[in-house]
């Protein structure tokens, strides 16, 4: 079954990043690239988003479209990045969202078949 | 054909439902669909079966109900028709087919009020009128709750299997925890008895179950024995005129003895394993009440100890209310209250921490706090036996 891990930031998380020194985030970086390693298996795709100052929302359920600065929801957690698995059920996914050493908070959210 | 008692109708539909539930989904592969069809199957025996009287071979009666009911509505389902047909009698159920049914009931990403409807419903072959009778829901409540869990199991790919070993301990945990929420429900309900009696005779039920399949997993024998230890000393918990009877004045020769001294083994066996936790303390805890021959013989030293050790691997305002009752018997009621002073905070809206607090109160002398505290305390309880003792002993101190 395919599933997509959303990642997601929080402010503190981001926070902490930002306060480490080169070397620390160095190697947390180092620790993200090794869990996509050891999952490359069943990664199917995925990638790091641009933080949220980047985004554009169009809502399109008002008479006329409107295009707004932001994120479609204002809130202190925030989608950072997703990857794209395939894996047997969601107990599999659960198992490689538990050792994921990024960001504090990993949704699980099977695709459509 | 004479016709069955409830408890005989009750001890065969939990039996064979879930069996049944487990054989269905390993053949069809879909929980779902499994789950309709026993539940149909379910609801027709009970039905029938009060009148007519059990059939001789029940497990087959349901399987042919489920299956002719299956090859009827999925007529237009060509997958699972083609599957139903090759399902033969006797299904032979793997030993560990419950378990996984109860692992996948148990999922931790559905709901805690799902996982035990769910469990209620298809291990336990309990029907969505039962389950939204024990917990005073209305039964739309519980049939939503059980079709939104049965549709995530399908949608997010929910396994029906025994979780891989390095998730094993976590996800028996959660197995656990809903077994213990049908023991506290049933155990301190507001429902009716009869339906109180069920959810923990499903309880205990489930606990033995657990038990025969997982032998070498102490908190699962801690918890068994818990429910048996609660069960041996039901008899004494309410009077005549059905109100609670306080641990202290409960005649302790209605107890089951030989039963106590069962739960007591069990528990001690667990206990040789040295992985101690909650359930196990918990157990030790009502041992140690349920061994003393009377009230003034309990061990409370014993207990704060027991205490000490539970609020280390699982810390609550409510465990250490507990042990500063037991306190109170170690170290004095100044003790006692001044424990429970640190705990206003997290449990002003309990009511048995007001309870508590009167009964402390009374003992140091302060009648007029006593009395507001346990007005404070009925404020907070719907419970009618409870609202009788704490209205008594208002009357009392009046």
């Amino acid at each position: 079954m395919k599933y997509v891990l959303l990642f997601v930031d929080t402010e503190g998380f981001s926070a902490e990043l930002e306060s480490m020194s080169q070397a620390d985030r160095d190697r947390a970086y180092g620790r993200v690239n090794a869990w996509m390693a050891e999952h490359a298996g069943v990664i199917r795709g995925g990638s790091k988003l641009q933080g949220p100052h980047t985004a554009t929302t169009v809502r399109l359920d008002a008479p006329e479209p409107i295009v707004t600065d932001g994120p479609f929801v204002e809130g202190k957690e925030v989608v950072s990045g997703y990857v794209e698995v395939d894996v047997a059920d969601l107990d599999e996914a659960l198992r490689m969202a538990r050792t994921w050493p990024g960001c504090p908070v990993v949704e699980i959210r099977p695709l459509e078949a | 054909m004479t016709h069955p008692s409830h408890a005989e109708l009750t001890r065969v539909v939990r039996e064979h439902a879930g069996r049944l539930a487990g054989a269905l989904v390993r053949l069809i592969g879909d929980f779902a669909t499994a789950e309709d069809l026993v539940q149909d199957a379910v609801v027709k025996a009970l039905e029938r079966w009060p009148a007519e009287g059990i059939p001789e071979r029940p497990e087959a009666w349901l399987f042919t109900v489920a299956r002719r009911r299956g090859l009827d509505i999925l007529r237009r389902e060509s997958t699972y028709r083609a599957k139903l047909a090759q399902v033969q009698w006797p299904v032979q159920p793997e030993p560990d087919e419950r378990l996984r049914l109860i692992f996948t009931c148990c999922h931790p990403s559905l709901p805690r009020a799902a996982q035990i409807a769910l469990t209620l419903r298809v291990v336990c072959g309990l029907t969505t009128a039962q389950i939204a009778g024990a917990f005073l829901v209305p039964e739309a409540t519980v049939a939503q709750r059980i079709t939104r869990a049965k549709r995530k199991i399908t949608d997010a790919g929910i396994p029906y299997r025994l979780p891989a070993a390095a998730d094993l301990h976590d996800r028996l945990t959660e197995v656990l925890s809903v077994v213990y929420l049908m023991l506290n429900e049933g155990y301190l309900s507001t429902a009716d008895s009869i339906h109180s009696e069920r959810l923990v005779d499903d309880a205990e039920w489930l606990a033995a179950l657990l038990h025969e399949l997982a032998p070498d997993e102490p908190e699962v024998a801690g918890l068994l024995a818990l429910i048996r230890l609660h069960r041996a000393r039901g008899a004494a918990r309410f009077d005549a005129a059905g109100d609670i009877v306080l641990l202290r004045d409960q005649d302790r020769s209605r107890w089951d003895h030989a039963a106590i001294g069962d739960a007591a083994r069990l528990l001690a066996r667990a206990a040789r394993q040295h992985r101690p936790g909650p359930y196990q303390l918990q157990a030790a805890i009502v041992a140690c009440h349920a061994e003393a021959p009377r009230w003034e013989d309990t061990d409370w030293k014993q207990i704060v100890l027991l205490y000490d050790m539970l609020l280390h691997v699982a810390p609550s305002p409510v465990t250490r209310l507990h042990r500063a009752v037991a306190l109170r018997y170690t170290a004095g009621p100044p003790a006692a209250l001044a424990e429970l002073d640190a705990l206003a905070d997290p449990l002003d809206a309990y009511h048995l921490y007001h309870a508590t607090r009167a009964d402390l109160l009374r003992a140091l002398g302060r009648p007029d706090d006593a009395r507001g505290a346990d007005a404070r305390a009925l404020e907070l309880t719907a419970n009618p036996a409870e609202r009788a003792i704490l209205h008594e002993r208002l009357n009392w101190s009046a």
